[in-house]
């Protein structure tokens, strides 16, 4: 009975989740003009029109590249750079470290509207404006911050005497990092590297800023659908539905280290 | 909590240190530069010390943009914390359902964020829209574009449908991570659903809630584009967030001095509020720990 009511409240939650971009999928199948000349629980004339558009111009799909090459990037950085981090914020006491780490998190809480002409300036001075790496490097700024606190909490619930018994066992500290510790957060790894992904995906201040046309993002080109005769709908729908699956996909692939959780007495 | 005293552990932290630091300081510092002078152009520029930040401080409509967007951060963490827990604890645990769940609740997070708002505003049309078609055809008006009540429905509509699952996903990595000893343990001893919630899960979820709670406060208290892109700030000046104002300030008006000793108060409230929600979530922990 109980487990009855606890699905039905979650199959109501995922329909309402849903409906939006049910309406966005619907939108997507549509032309413009049908989608404002009446209203519609379906598509009545499916058309893949504002797909093949999206496939089949570069400076459409060079969009989705650009995007995918500095948020691989930039999750590659920041796990490399957290995971040490995270573990000498868990572990150990130092000079500074509670001050450091909340430090961290402040450069997630400037407002970006001013700091972007700064952010241009600084990436200019050394030639980086319209690179991948730029903004990768510039999304670091919040991404980074959010691996170390996302993975200091997951090593933290990590007791600690697995470490010493590693060391008792003559492990080295890379080894023990390796081959023990890792496996044992991976799900904390799977959480941040989503999130990490994830912010990176959607910002636009910052990588709009950093770009003109090399590395352009999709969530910029997606403006462009505004033109002199109004918004193509149904062009940006189906942009939007495409900016979804790449997501959906890394999710997939990190879904069993959410599932699978914390496999104690692996040691 | 004796943690390892150990200086050489700051090696393990200079990678990050270097890579967020180039990003961070020197334009915080740019900014900080631009808020102390009046600047008419390249090169001319009159230093005006703390003036921007008087006029800033004795802005009313600042503060008015203060207050809503105090008001749209607390019912954010309001709605968002308990209802992202709810999800997470009915969410199956394993098999292809656990799967499929997390896939799907992801799916809001991974739009841009100026596209949400441009689908919200189809979404939420009388004539053309799902949503905004089904609440007229019940025969109550609503209209986000005429009155301001609908138009914040709208947003925190749209917010807590977009960021939910964020508070989602994490709760329920977190509740993944408890050994399954502890419900064994808890079985044995007769605990109720309750019981198991309040005294393992919650507790257990605290590493992993004040990370949502701060998240959630500092993203929400930055809003800037769904909000803008659905409403424009209006009707009137009714969903004029912070951003949105700092915004029409900065680029409106040309005013990088005033717009800049803006920023930097922004900044300041939002780092006074995440620290003390900070303080709060370190304190409640301790008292819990059994």
């Amino acid at each position: 009975m109980k487990f009855q009511k606890r699905t039905l409240g979650l199959i109501i939650y995922f329909i309402l989740l849903m409906l939006p971009i049910y309406w966005m999928l619907n939108m997507s199948l549509r032309t413009n003009a049908d989608i404002l000349s009446f209203f519609s629980f379906y598509p009545q004339n499916p058309t893949l029109a504002n797909y093949i558009k999206i496939f089949t111009d570069p400076s459409w799909y060079s969009g989705y590249l650009n995007s995918f090459y500095y948020v691989s990037m930039n999750v590659v950085i920041s796990l490399v750079t957290a995971l040490p981090a995270a573990y000498a914020f868990s572990r150990y006491s130092f000079l500074g470290d509670k001050h450091l780490f909340f430090w961290l998190l402040t450069n997630r809480m400037a407002p970006p509207a001013v700091f972007l002409l700064p952010f241009f300036q600084l990436y200019s001075t050394f030639g980086l404006i319209d690179t991948h790496f730029a903004v990768a490097l510039s999304h670091c700024l919040f991404n980074v911050p959010l691996a170390v606190w996302v993975l200091e909490g997951f090593m933290s619930g990590v007791p600690r005497e697995i470490d010493e018994m590693a060391y008792i066992d003559g492990y080295s500290f890379p080894r023990f990092f390796l081959t023990i510790f890792t496996p044992l957060i991976r799900t904390g790894i799977g959480v941040t590297a989503f999130f990490c992904f994830m912010f990176s995906w959607v910002e636009l201040l910052l990588a709009r800023t950093l770009t003109t046309t090399a590395a352009k993002p999709i969530a910029a080109i997606m403006t462009r659908t505004v033109s002199a005769s109004g918004l193509d709908w149904g062009l940006l729908a189906a942009a939007g539905i495409l900016t979804i699956v790449p997501g959906a996909l890394v999710i997939w692939f990190v879904r069993n280290h959410l599932a699978k959780g914390f496999a104690l007495g692996r040691v | 909590m004796n943690k390892w005293e150990n200086n050489k552990a700051w090696f393990m932290v200079i990678p990050v240190f270097l890579v967020v630091a180039v990003s961070a300081i020197i334009p915080l510092m740019t900014v900080v530069n631009y808020s102390l002078q009046d600047i008419f152009g390249p090169g001319q520029r009159v230093f005006v010390g703390l003036e921007w930040y008087q006029d800033a401080l004795t802005d009313p409509r600042l503060h008015a943009a203060l207050n809503r967007q105090l008001l749209f951060s607390t019912l954010v963490l309001l709605i968002e914390i308990p209802l992202g827990i709810l999800i997470a604890l009915m969410m199956p645990k394993k098999g292809w359902g656990a799967s499929l769940s997390l896939v799907l609740v992801a799916l809001p997070l991974l739009i841009p964020w100026n596209v949400i708002g441009t689908i919200w505003i189809i979404f939420m049309r009388p004539d053309i829209g799902l949503l905004g078609a089904a609440v007229n055809g019940m025969g109550i008006p609503f209209d986000h574009t005429a009155s301001p009540f609908a138009a914040w429905v709208t947003v925190m509509l749209m917010e807590v449908w977009h960021w939910t699952p964020l508070v989602v996903l994490l709760a329920y990595a977190g509740l993944q991570a408890i050994p399954d000893a502890y419900f064994q343990a808890a079985r044995i001893d007769g605990a109720s659903a309750w019981g198991i919630f309040r005294y393992i899960q919650l507790p257990k979820l605290r590493g992993v809630l004040t990370i949502a709670v701060l998240l959630r406060f500092m993203d929400s208290f930055l809003i800037y584009a769904e909000p803008f892109v659905l409403t424009g700030g209006g009707p009137g000046n009714s969903t004029t967030f912070l951003s949105i104002y700092l915004v029409k300030l900065a680029v409106g008006q040309f005013d990088l001095g005033p717009a800049a000793a803006f920023s930097i108060i922004y900044f300041l409230i939002v780092l006074l509020f995440s620290w003390l929600f900070y303080q709060a979530l370190l304190k409640v922990g301790t008292g819990d720990k059994s």
